[in-house]
């Protein structure tokens, strides 16, 4: 072989090599690590879903401004699931094969979260869930982590903390009513209030569900009424929430403790029409602004999210899911950033093993990638006067009743003495 | 569990909760039953009124029905509008059928939309000062937050009534619904009419809305709530029947209150929805159709 043939093979090998490696798609640094999720964002959900967004919109504006994670920017890629479950396939599916994203999230809710646990199996994806309740009870998926500080029993998170307290009242109560929304949410949360119902020994005189789309609640009450229990567990969304608390003023029912369950009354707006309405009831929560809740960061976060909410006409405290969304995502940036990539099983891993500081606490996963430890609170509304928003802000009105550790007031009991 | 005590009540909220069912179904018994428009966004208007009166609510305080009342000659105005749309793209061309179903849903997914861009997702309501109080007569409670849409509602229906069967307007209504040819040749223009018709029904959502929101919380897809027993109510009552709608309205809510009181709240809906089945095969017009 001849000395300039030689070169010249040389040199066309060494082209061939770099028009070959510029083929391949090589993540570089200034390429967004994408991450995407369908939400809520019009539809029954949607009071939820939108303040979640936001929340996770902070995290990614805050990381990006710190120089993304691996050096890369981050990106949210989402689209508006309707509260429809019938289009999270398609929405996770485009955003896997069309939009190629790195990483996925859910989107908020149990039911939202049920159509994509078959694609996330499938693909093996790592999916932290937004607010699920039991979702992985049926699949145990291994790579399936839930946000929500339910633990590792959700069926009877928020039945737990409510009779436990009321069992601990003197004279102890004895008769129980339940009653429920025809829903996914409110039927699980009966299922596991009458299981700790029978653990407590107590009598239940009224059992009953009713249909989400009831106008009238004050015939439910009055046959609540007529039952004369002395607890009232209480597994609603918001409207019906709202719809009983009205009712059993106008009906004049006085259990001796009543709540437990009801999705709403944590929300901005129904605090605020409903002010002293809600004093007295005992209720499960996930935030307040107590001094045991004050874990680090979560001021800030509330800094920066409550004036952006207020702009944008969402929930304005913000203090029941949009902290969850966003440590959720903080979750996720840890694992990417420790793993050093985007491998999903090693995330996964690593998600699974590792405890996690965010501005909810500390939060590990255990058994079906629920919390390894339940964390839900019971609070009791108390001294909450009429048109007021600012008194939310400050502690005292919902203070923590339950779990022990995080305990930061006293419950009035029986309900009528918080009445006054 | 049964008690007298507890049947009157169930008796009486069903009369109030019937009440307030006429006020909402009120337009669409006029649209629907009267000029055969499958107006299927009504449920949206009525959501919109809802709004109206929480934004009215929050920047000066005015009660929900008094906002009401004021934002019925805007939701007439309105639903004028819309009908000459519809009229002018699909009535006129004779495409009202299948194509003018369609120009409903998507007036309603607008107005669903555009509230949630402009009010957020969040849950509105309203307190009034009669909110939360109630009277009682001999062990029946009242409770006013359904006392005083139900007198309203009834008060609409009879307003209606007399209107439709009284006036000149509500007599050529009246004939537009029966043979739009006749009309014609007496020299009337059925369209106007009609776009009256329209407006006034659209106006009724303006009032019930206010009613929802003062009984209940509201977010812009609420309507969807409400567009079955809207239609259930004035199909049951008789296509066109202003008492109809009226009576059936009650009987849905007694219905509904005696099986939330004795059977369990779960079986009222579908309870209701089979009495509306078993009266429809008996009558297929309706309780009052003609």
């Amino acid at each position: 072989m001849n000395r300039p043939r030689a070169l010249i093979g040389i040199v066309v090998a060494t082209l061939v090599l770099i028009a070959a490696v510029g083929l391949i798609p090589v993540a570089r640094a200034a390429d967004p690590i994408r991450i995407g999720l369908g939400m809520a964002l019009t539809g029954g959900l949607s009071a939820n879903g939108k303040p979640a967004l936001l929340a996770m919109q902070i995290w990614k504006d805050e990381i990006n401004k710190k120089g993304g994670l691996l050096g890369r920017p981050v990106e949210l890629i989402y689209y508006d699931d309707q509260t429809n479950p019938a289009t999270v396939p398609g929405i996770y599916t485009k955003l896997l094969d069309v939009d190629k994203v790195d990483l996925v999230v859910s989107g908020y809710g149990t039911n939202l979260i049920a159509p994509l646990m078959p694609i996330a199996i499938e693909r093996k994806l790592t999916v932290i869930g937004v607010f699920g309740l039991a979702n992985n009870e049926k699949y145990k998926y291994p790579n399936y982590f839930q946000i929500s500080p339910t633990g590792p029993d959700p069926a009877t998170s928020t039945a737990t903390g409510f009779f436990e307290l009321a069992a601990k009242q003197t004279p102890k109560p004895q008769t129980v009513a339940i009653v429920g929304a025809d829903a996914e949410y409110p039927q699980t949360a009966l299922v596991g209030a009458r299981e700790i119902i029978k653990h407590h020994g107590f009598k239940t005189v009224y059992d009953k569900t009713y249909p989400p789309s009831t106008v009238d609640y004050t015939p439910i009450v009055r046959a609540i009424k007529a039952t004369n229990p002395d607890i009232l567990f209480v597994a609603s969304y918001p409207p019906d929430s709202v719809g009983m608390l009205r009712a059993a003023h106008e009906v004049g029912l006085q259990p001796k403790i009543m709540g437990g369950g009801m999705v709403g009354l944590q929300f901005t707006t129904i605090m605020n029409s409903m002010g002293s309405k809600l004093n007295g009831i005992v209720n499960y929560d996930y935030w307040v602004p107590e001094k045991t809740m004050m874990f680090p960061g979560i001021a800030e976060f509330f800094k920066e999210y409550q004036p952006r909410a207020t702009k944008e006409g969402v929930d304005t405290l913000g203090y029941y899911l949009p902290p969850y969304a966003y440590a959720a995502m903080q979750i996720l940036g840890d694992a990417v950033t420790t793993t050093k990539g985007l491998d999903q099983q090693k995330i996964a891993d690593h998600i699974r093993s590792h405890e996690f500081s965010t501005i909810v606490g500390k939060v590990k996963f255990g058994k079906n990638g629920e919390w390894a430890k339940g964390r839900t609170l019971m609070v009791q509304y108390q001294k909450v006067q009429d048109g007021n928003i600012e008194q939310f802000r400050q502690p005292g009105k919902k203070p923590v009743l339950y779990p022990e550790e995080l305990k930061s007031g006293n419950i009035i009991y029986p309900y009528s003495a918080a009445l006054k | 569990m049964f008690s007298w005590d507890l049947l009157a009540n169930a008796v009486v909220a069903g009369l109030l909760l019937g009440g307030f069912y006429a006020a909402v179904s009120l337009g669409i018994s006029l649209i629907f039953g009267l000029l055969d428009i499958a107006n299927i966004a009504q449920p949206a208007f009525l959501i919109l009124g809802s709004y109206a009166a929480y934004v009215m609510n929050e920047a000066y305080g005015l009660d929900p029905i008094l906002t009401g009342i004021l934002f019925t000659p805007v939701f007439y105005l309105l639903g004028a509008l819309v009908y000459r749309v519809y009229y002018g793209s699909f009535e006129r061309r004779g495409e009202e059928s299948l194509r003018g179903l369609v120009f409903f849903f998507g007036v309603l997914f607008i107005i669903e939309v555009s509230l949630s861009l402009k009010y957020g997702v969040d849950y509105r309501l309203v307190q009034t000062g009669y909110t939360g109080k109630s009277i009682e007569f001999g062990g029946v409670g009242i409770a006013f937050r359904y006392l005083v849409p139900c007198v309203v509602g009834v008060a609409m229906t009879i307003a209606l009534y007399l209107f439709l069967g009284r006036t000149f307007y509500g007599r050529a209504i009246m004939a537009v619904s029966q043979d739009q040819g006749a009309l014609r040749l007496m020299g009337a223009d059925p369209v106007q009419i009609k776009t009256i018709a329209f407006g006034i029904g659209i106006a009724a959502a303006s009032l019930s809305g206010a009613l929802l929101i003062s009984i209940a919380p509201v977010i812009p897809s609420t309507d969807r709530d409400y567009i079955g027993r809207m239609f259930a109510i004035t199909v049951l009552g008789g296509m066109g029947s202003i008492g109809g709608t009226l009576v059936a309205a009650v009987i849905l809510g007694v219905v509904e209150s005696l099986m939330s009181t004795f059977f369990g709240p779960s079986w009222s809906l579908a309870v209701s929805f089979g009495i509306l089945l078993a009266a429809l095969a008996v009558r297929p017009a309706g309780l009052f159709g003609r």
